[in-house]
């Protein structure tokens, strides 16, 4: 007995507690990812039953129906909804762009007291709850909001007599949707370029200056490249929540035309089509891995310079 | 003939600091001119003003005769190379050279030449396709250097240039500078710490101190007549000590009580009585066993000996307890022939002419 809890602490003193610091991480990603993600990439190989868990599986080898699959490429449902998804995120990416670029070289522009200041301010919104937030869009977006009159008010203003609107139709759209994610979602893009932004040497844009550029010319040719994997960060964190968004579309987008996060929620719950849900939750997967790795290339290439660099 | 660069009366304050405090100069074209300082003198905000990328808070800056105030950086026949070197690290070296020359109306053929001229002249013809990290620090100060000279401007200032390189490369790049700034005629302004540095590019030095120039001049002047006792400690080694003038006939005496005696010196008309500082350079002081003839002489032991190969820093003890500093040439190669050994009873001397009497 001694003998073992002396090799024990041995063991511990010599490489075990390295080992143990590095698995745990390694042991969560395999408990709380990597497990689940077998578990359902098995059931969408499964078709629906009437059991408890409501699967079955082939009863002969190779055991796998592509049925789900096959369903996902051939009914237009699931297609539009990945386009729709796709597509809503990414107007929702690029207009997050427009808006935060501003913003994040603007917080690096002022006084390290302001910088505080403003950077708060953009992670403000975070300490209300993001289901109120979301419902007070609803109720500024509504046909009887004081918003939404105003505005009305002002087109009326414009348009002749006989065209004049009672309101204008915004709840219940892609529209909204793309609104109010780009409301939410902003923050994860100013963040990460205020890091990037911050960190470039401003002797950079002096020495520009001096060789003969005007502000805008600097901008393209010395901020714009130079900020690039800030782009390409802030971009992958509102892009990939944005494709799989559930409560947005659900709150404030229209039924008729579904993202791909509400047709999983109503595959599992309301359908009870457990099988059919996993595929398309896989799909949806593969379609963000994509990116990622896109970025984990550019991420690749960014270290090798600065490494290049020492 | 008409000075390229006029400063006149100019003042840069920030919030109640005065970075540069009332400061008139003027520079010749084609000159090679050093502002010499410690930190936080004021020389880099003067280079930056020059720039245009801080305005005055008072005070003009004229540049070929023309008014500086209103003309933005990007539109000033200068150009800078910074103490970073600050090169594009996206871009390749010959991209980064050619960076004056993309928004100047001038054909692709010419500017390909241009650059290729001024990778040429900095010896990185090889080198045209790399980017700035995979350059050593001598090969990116040369780029930096191409980089600012490829728009033949009329000014070109230079911040530290040689700071961030290691002994051996710094001699060989200043020459390399003077020789392209000869054959260029280009009026160069250089920003430096280093007194080696500013004695050997520059054709005159302005010392400043505090956002005050305290002596423009040539190196030699500047080293051999300082004006003020900060100048004369600031450049080179010195001695010195407080002393009184005592009336005398035609050689102004000075009384010394730290050397313990009286000296002579060779300088202009003082009024007897007032109170001087006594400067003499440690190579102007002559170190023997045997008490010298002539000069101001005084005895003295030898209290440190440092060897430096080519000379020898010798640390004498006077009878007051002051240490003077002497340097002496090592012209031979005798061991035996050395002017003293530690502890050993010297003679300390030195013309009348070393003498330098500053008055404050």
């Amino acid at each position: 007995m001694g003998r073992e809890r002396g090799a024990l602490a041995r063991w511990f003193d010599d490489r075990g507690w390295r080992q143990l610091v590095i698995g745990v991480p390694y042991l969560w990603l395999i408990l709380f990812f990597l497990l689940p993600f077998i578990i359902v990439l098995a059931m969408s190989f499964a078709r629906r039953a009437d059991l408890s868990p409501p699967i079955a599986f082939l009863e002969y080898w190779p055991y796998l129906r592509w049925d789900n699959f096959e369903r996902l490429i051939s009914d237009t449902l699931y297609v539009r909804a990945f386009a729709t998804s796709l597509w809503n995120a990414a107007i929702a990416t690029l207009l997050c762009i427009l808006i935060g670029y501003p913003m994040a070289l603007g917080i690096t522009r002022v006084s390290k007291s302001w910088r505080n200041l403003l950077l708060m301010l953009v992670i403000l919104p975070f300490w209300t709850s993001f289901l109120l937030r979301v419902y007070a869009w609803m109720g500024l977006l509504g046909t009887n909001s004081w918003l939404n009159k105003s505005l009305t008010a002002m087109v009326n203003a414009v348009l002749p007599a006989e065209h004049a609107l009672r309101s204008i139709p915004m709840m219940n759209s892609n529209f909204a949707v793309v609104l109010v994610m780009v409301y939410s979602y902003l923050p994860f893009m100013i963040l990460p370029l205020y890091a990037n932004l911050e960190k470039l040497d401003n002797t950079l844009n002096e020495a520009a200056t001096d060789l003969g550029s005007k502000p805008w010319q600097v901008f393209k040719d010395v901020t714009l490249p130079l900020s690039i994997p800030g782009i390409v960060a802030g971009a992958l964190l509102v892009f990939i929540p944005a494709s799989g968004e559930l409560i947005i579309p659900s709150l404030v987008g229209n039924a008729a035309d579904p993202m791909i996060g509400r047709v999983i929620s109503d595959e599992f719950s309301s359908a009870r089509d457990w099988p059919m849900a996993s595929a398309v939750a896989v799909a949806l997967l593969l379609v963000l891995v994509v990116p990622m790795m896109i970025h984990s290339h550019f991420e690749k290439r960014a270290q090798e310079r600065a490494e290049g660099r020492t | 003939m008409a000075p390229f660069i006029r400063i006149d009366r100019v003042s840069k304050r920030f919030g109640t600091f005065m970075a540069v405090n009332d400061v008139s100069l003027d520079i010749m074209k084609g000159e090679m001119f050093a502002l010499l300082g410690g930190s936080g003198c004021g020389k880099t905000t003067l280079l930056r003003m020059l720039a245009g990328f801080e305005s005055p808070s008072e005070g003009r800056i004229f540049i070929d005769g023309q008014d500086m105030a209103k003309i933005p950086p990007y539109e000033r026949p200068v150009n800078m190379m910074f103490q970073s070197y600050a090169l594009f690290p996206h871009m390749t070296v010959e991209a980064n050279v050619g960076y004056g020359l993309k928004y100047e109306d001038i054909s692709k053929a010419e500017r390909a030449e241009r650059v290729r001229a001024m990778l040429e002249l900095v010896q990185l013809g090889a080198f045209a396709g790399r980017k700035p990290h995979q350059l050593s620090g001598g090969q990116r100060q040369r780029v930096a250097l191409a980089r600012a000279l490829a728009k033949q401007p009329k000014l070109l200032l230079l911040d530290e240039p040689l700071a961030a390189l290691d002994k051996k490369l710094r001699e060989h790049t200043q020459f390399e500078i003077m020789s392209i700034q000869e054959r260029m005629g280009i009026t160069f302004v250089v920003v430096t710490h280093d007194q080696e540095e500013a004695m050997t590019l520059a054709d005159r030095i302005a010392v400043m101190d505090k956002g005050v120039i305290r002596q423009v001049g040539p190196p030699a002047d500047v080293y051999e007549h300082p004006n003020s006792s900060f100048v004369a400690g600031f450049i080179g080694s010195i001695n010195m000590f407080d002393a009184e003038v005592t009336p005398g006939g035609a050689a102004t005496t000075l009384d010394v009580p730290a050397l313990g005696g009286e000296v002579r010196a060779s300088a202009k008309d003082i009024e007897p009585g007032r109170k001087v500082k006594l400067a003499v350079r440690p190579e102007k002081i002559a170190l023997s066993r045997e008490r010298p003839a002539d000069g101001n002489c005084f005895p003295g032991v030898v209290k440190d000996l440092g060897y430096f190969g080519k000379d020898s820093l010798f640390r004498v003890a006077l009878a007051s307890g002051a240490l003077v500093k002497v340097n002496s040439v090592n012209s031979s190669r005798d061991g035996a022939a050395r002017a003293a050994d530690w502890g050993e009873k010297v003679w300390i001397s030195f013309e009348p002419s070393a003498a330098i009497v500053l008055t404050d």
